[in-house]
Formats: structure tokens, sequence, C-alpha cells
């Protein structure tokens, strides 16, 4: 069964079915991750682009392994969102990738919308990898996997996020995934990085991160980007950490069982210490692995054989 | 230009008049307005079938974008823009290139609306030189170029002191000041309104408190001073608020309203789309009600375009880098009479007041009224008129509007310049075989 849409914009317009069918197809291609050989048919002779505007390691690596085991080829185009303003246009670039007759874009972008953009232009399938503070829809999916498979089930857990919700577009996919799935999800950080009108997107906001933590099922840090700090959202990196850092202290009120998660790459010492970021409950590196699985999910739903294109 | 428009219902809010006749202009200027009046010797007659015949319509903000970005929009183009769409006359901004902050500019100005403009235009000059917002443009010598008005329109006069020193200068010459009201450090960086729609979308916003602040701080200055001061484009409940408590107290303050910020909320954001961008952003719903209530109750005193032409290349970009601004010139009547006038907003009497007499008051125009010995100018409409409006036919060179594919009723039919004919059932002065 593939997905009956052309693109992943956005985990908002997902069915909670699409969620469900990607996140069983991703757990079906794990398996090949421990093969001998990596590598199945399923999408010989399809060419997945990665365009990515934006600098991104992990992203870029996770969508090129994914198309690879999958047997695509694979072309990564990078540059930054700012020269191609200057001189192409974005919309440019994707007319002259079209042409090129690939499969498939994935692109990740400074400009919330830009994954819009390109797909209301091009005919073949758009990859959200990120656009702006928008939303990165294969991490909330990859996130969900994981959470899944230590907790079996989805539906009836609660999670809080912690941060800069306010520019997280990994915040963004989460909550719009998470409450789609039965989930309920509590936010905190300062409140000059939590956005306004949040709560209408279904979350409750915790005014001090220790009430957020008590009783969850998962926290999930996010990643403070350090030039908050010079547009005084945050005084300093110092007292961001002492009140919004997860330590061991803090954990010391959440369950014993609870997972701890972060998209990457962790600030060590600042939204985490390093104690928790290598300690038991952490699951971080699993997210990384689930990322493969889920974006050859994808590529596969929306490209391969019985995938549902047009 | 001498010329007997017949059979219309003649309305004319300066002289609190709605009634069937007959309007004569002689001379280029207003003769009577009577029942069966006769057509003199060598006048062009013109038979309004019923139709509703008002004072030219005045367009107190846009941008012809002449000098300087004339792939934008030109002085020739913007004008029949500004006939196709039923309005008489315009005011455009200083923010050319060169700015319009010398007489040689104003000069210039001028001299293409004489040759190649098809309407009235009236050049508003800048308040301070390059809209740096650091020194006096020469104010006066900008008044005696012809400017009507000092504005640097599109970027907010931050510094207070300079404002008020502008305010206290701007008296010799008798000519308002009209702000965009815009703190820009709250703005900096956002493009559409803040509230649950910019966090949803992921896009920075712009607080309702940006305008709000400088709508304040201008009050105060106007009442500090006495030099009337012109709110340009007012988009938020609190700043319509400020506006009627000023007014209330006897401060020289007037405002302004868009169509779109009668119109639309930021929920137009939500496909991202770039012709829903522009300064100040598009509001809540509850900014909207308060913009139509004080519209209606007069707190506003006109309705303007803001015209901002843009070429598709400043347009088709990301949402993040896409130039502030949407065409006005040719949608503005058809919007009205249908958002307004047939939601029961205004009455087509208070919507007619809001583009004429309110419009000519706010900057001291001539016009706005249909008395006798006014200028010649009249806008006719025909208020049955079903279409859609299509961007491809504008007159303009821009076709940036969020508008476009919408159904209206109600159009502009015939537009008048001094007893001359600029625009008659869509065609237009210069069109080919006019």
């Amino acid at each position: 069964m593939g997905l009956t849409r052309k693109d992943l914009l956005e985990i908002r317009s997902l069915e909670p079915g699409e969620i469900q069918t990607i996140l069983d197809t991703a757990a079906s291609m794990k398996e090949i991750a421990s093969r001998e050989i990596k590598k199945v048919p399923a999408l010989r002779g399809k060419t997945v682009v990665n365009l990515f505007l934006e600098p991104s390691t992990r992203t870029r690596t996770s969508f090129e392994i994914a198309g690879k085991w999958l047997s695509a080829d694979v072309v990564n185009v990078s540059g930054s969102s700012s020269s191609v303003v200057k001189g192409e246009t974005l919309v440019d670039t994707a007319r002259n990738i079209e042409a090129m007759s690939p499969d498939c874009v994935v692109i990740r972008h400074a400009a919330s919308g830009a994954a819009h953009m390109l797909a209301r232009v091009l005919r073949c399938s758009v990859v959200n990898a990120g656009d702006g503070m928008h939303e990165h829809p294969t991490q909330a999916l990859l996130d969900l996997l994981t959470i899944r498979e230590k907790r079996g089930h989805l539906e009836g857990l609660s999670v809080a996020i912690v941060g800069d919700i306010a520019h997280s577009r990994v915040a963004r996919s989460n909550i719009a995934g998470m409450r789609k799935m039965g989930m309920s999800v509590t936010v905190a950080g300062p409140p000059t990085l939590i956005p306004p009108g949040v709560e209408e997107l279904g979350v409750k906001v915790a005014r001090r991160m220790e009430d957020a933590l008590r009783d969850v099922d998962v926290i999930m840090m996010l990643r403070l980007q350090q030039e908050r700090m010079t547009a005084n959202y945050i005084p300093s990196l110092r007292e961001y950490s002492r009140l919004y850092g997860l330590s061991l202290e803090k954990l010391r009120g959440a369950r014993d069982d609870v997972l701890i998660m972060h998209p990457g790459p962790v600030n060590r010492g600042i939204e985490m210490a390093p104690e928790v970021a290598d300690g038991p409950y952490s699951v971080i590196l699993e997210q990384v692995a689930n990322g493969v699985a889920v974006r050859m999910a994808i590529l596969y739903l929306l490209i391969g054989a019985q995938g549902g294109e047009g | 230009m001498d010329l007997l428009i017949r059979n219309g219902r003649v309305i004319d809010p300066a002289n609190g008049l709605d009634a069937p006749g007959d309007l004569l202009i002689q001379g280029g200027r207003v003769a009577r307005i009577g029942a069966r009046l006769e057509a003199p010797p060598g006048t062009e007659t013109v038979d309004a079938g019923g139709r509703v015949v008002a004072p030219g319509f005045i367009d107190i903000h846009v941008h012809l974008r002449e000098p300087g970005q004339e792939y934008k929009e030109t002085i020739a183009t913007g004008t029949r823009a500004a006939a196709a769409g039923g309005f008489a006359a315009v005011a455009c901004m200083a923010n050319t290139e060169p700015v319009n902050d010398t007489r040689a500019v104003t000069d210039y100005i001028l001299a293409e609306a004489r040759s190649r403009g098809i309407v009235r235009v009236y050049p508003i000059g800048a308040v301070t030189k390059g809209l740096a917002g650091r020194e006096l443009a020469e104010l006066g010598e900008l008044a005696e170029a012809g400017c009507i008005a000092y504005s640097d329109d599109g970027r907010p006069v931050m510094n207070s002191a300079l404002l008020r020193r502008a305010l206290e200068y701007a008296q010799a010459f008798g000519r308002p000041i009209v702000s965009h009201a815009e703190d820009a450090a709250l703005s900096e960086g956002g493009v559409m309104h803040e509230g649950f729609v910019s966090t949803d979308l992921g896009l920075r916003g712009i607080p309702a408190a940006a305008e709000e602040i400088m709508v304040a701080r201008d009050v105060a200055l106007a009442e500090l001073t006495g030099t009337p001061v012109h709110i340009a484009h007012v988009s938020t409940a609190a700043a319509a608020r400020l506006l009627r408590d000023a007014k209330a107290r006897g401060v020289p303050v007037t405002g302004e309203v868009t169509p779109h910020h009668l119109i639309l909320t930021d929920e137009a954001l939500r496909a991202y789309d770039p012709n829903a961008k522009m300064a100040p952003p598009l509001r809540s719903k509850r900014d909207v009600e308060a913009c139509r209530e004080a519209l209606a109750d007069g707190t506003l005193d006109a309705i303007a375009t803001d015209h901002a032409p843009h070429a598709l290349t400043d347009k088709e970009v990301e949402l993040d880098h896409a130039a502030n601004g949407v065409v006005g010139l040719e949608t503005a009547v058809a919007l009205c009479l249908t958002h307004l006038v047939r939601e029961g907003v205004l009455d087509l009497s208070t919507l007619i007041a809001r583009l004429t007499v309110g419009p000519a008051r706010v900057l001291g125009l001539p016009g706005g009224s249909l008395a006798p010995g006014t200028p010649g100018d009249v806008t006719v409409l025909d208020l049955a008129r079903e279409h859609v409006i299509e961007p491809a036919r504008f007159r303009s060179k821009a076709r940036n509007t969020p508008f476009g594919g919408q159904a209206v009723v109600g159009a502009p039919w015939l537009t008048v310049v001094g007893g001359r004919i600029v625009m008659r059932d869509g065609r237009v002065a210069g069109d080919s075989g006019w």
C-alpha cells in the first residue's frame, strides 16, 4: 500500500492512518540495515535529488543512505538559501532540476513554505526535509517510530517538549503528529521562546520545566540556536542551561522509565547534561537509526512501484 | 472640456446629495446639477442609464515607482490603472529612485504626469533626505515644487525628535505629514501578523503593538505641534481606537485604511502566497472588524489602496524574501462594493464619501465634491456589473494581487478628469481604437 499523495510536506495534513502506514513500512525497512548486503531493488531506476539549501549533515546523509539502500540514484545538490535568492530563484532552480527528470526532490530550506512552493511548481514528488520554522515531517515520524518501538503503542502517552518552541520546526511537526496519534503534549521553555497562541495547537504550556517533566512518558529536548542570545530571547547560555537544561537533578522528578529524546545535534552542557545524553533512558542514537528507516519508507511509499504518484 | 452626463443617480456626500439628475461640466469644472439639463453646443453627452454619478474618486496612497523602478510601474501605466479603477486622482509616495526629496524629482513626476498621465497626480515629498530618517528634506522647496504632503512611507520615522521638528517646520507650508506607523524594532524580521496563524505557519510575526505604539506617538506629536498627522494604512483595532479617542479630543489626526485590510485576515497567508504579504500585514478578524467599524463611524476618513506594484521576480520567491505590497487601483472599487456595501458594512453614500470628500480633506486637495466650480472629475459606477477579477487584464504593469479569480459585483463604468473621459465601460484612454 502506498500513499495517495504526491508530496510529503507537513505532518498536519496527514491522516492518522497514513502516519500508521508510514511507521509500519519503516518498521519493516529496519531489517535491511542488519543485512550483510544492505540493498534492495525497490527504487532501481528512480532518481532522488537532495536539494539542501541550508547546512545539514545528518538529515542529508540519512536521506542519501535511505535512497541508496533502496537502489535509487541519489544526487546531492547543496548551496545556501541566500545565494539562491541573489541570482537564480528557488523556482528557477526547481525548474532546472525538473528538466533532468528526477522522481523525487528532497528539500531543506531556511524559509518556511519553501517546500510548498516547490511542490506547486514540480510535477515530481517533493519531500520536506525541513523548511524554516514550519515543519520537519520526517523528524517527527522517526520520533514517533522510536517512541512506538519503546512503548509498543502511541495512544495515551504523554510528552514534554522543552526549549525553543518558537523557532522549532521539529516541535511543530511533533506536536501535529503526536496530537493526531492521541498523545498529550506539554511544552516548556523561556516565555520568550513560546510562540503566541501555541495552546491552539492542542498543547499545554508549563510555567516551570519541572512541572512539564513530572509523570510524562517522553521528554523531548530541543536544540538551542546560540544566536537566540544575541537577540535577547535569553540573557545567557548559563542561565538557560540552569533553568531549562535537562540535568540529572531535574530528572529526579520524572518517571523512572522516561524516554529522553533530542533531534540532534546536542549542545552538550547547554540543553542537556552529558550524563543525561549518554544515560540509560536516552534514545538519541535510536532516533538516528530510525531516521534512515523512516526516510526509506517515505521514498518507497511516494515513488516506489506501488506509490501513489500523480 | 464640456461634458453632460445625463440620467444618473447623483450621489455627492460632500453636499448631502443623492437624487436622480444630470451633471454638466463646462471648462473642465462642475457647472450645474439638475433635472433634464440642455447640452450647450459642442458639449459631449453621455447617458448614464440610471447609474451612480459621483465625484471623481481620489486615492491618496499609491506607489507609481517612477522614477527608478519602471520595471514595476510607470506614471503612464499607473495612471491608466487608476482610470480603469475609477480613480480620477492619485497621490504618489516618495519612495522612488531617487527618492522624491528634491525639487528636481517632483518636477520630473509632474512633467511625466502632464505628458503621459491620464489622471491627476499629486506628489508626496519625503520627510527626510533619502527616507533615511536622519536629516529633514527641504520641505519648503518640495511644497513650492508641488508636493501636497510629506511622508517617508515604507519606512517609519523612528526618531521622535526629528518627526517633531518636521511637524513644526511643515506648518509654514500648510502640508500634513503622512505616517507609516510601525515600530521598526518590534517588526524587524517579521513577514506577517503575529498570532496563532504565524505560530502555526512558522513565520516570523509582527505584533499589532508595533503599529499601536507608533500611532500613540504620532498622536502625541500631532497634539504637541498642532500639525495634522495622517496615519497611513491603519490595520489594527488598537490604532483605530487611538485615532477615535484623539479625534474626540480635537487632535488634528486622520486615518486611512486599505481594501485588503478591510477584507482579508492573516488566514490569507495559509498557502504562503507572497501576494498576501504587505506592510502592515493582514491582521486578525477582530482587527478587520474594528477597521470596518472605524471606517463606518468616520474615525477613518479615507479608503486608500496603497497600490504597490511589483514585478513577478520580486514576488515569485520564498515568502521570507518576497517584496511587501499588493496592487489595488483596479480592484478597490469592485471589492468595496462587494464586501462593504453588499455586506452592509457601509451604505453606498458613505463608501463614496470615503473615496471622495474624505481623502480630499485629509490632504487638502481640490475635488471630492460636485459643488459648482470644483474640478470636473467624475466617477460613474455600475452597481450591477458582475465580473471576475482577472490580473492578466490589469492596466498596471503588475499582477500582485491576492484577489485574482474572485467574483465581484459592481464596477466603475466611467472616469472623468476635468471634463475629459479617460475610462468608459472598461476601455481606457489610449487603448487602440479609443
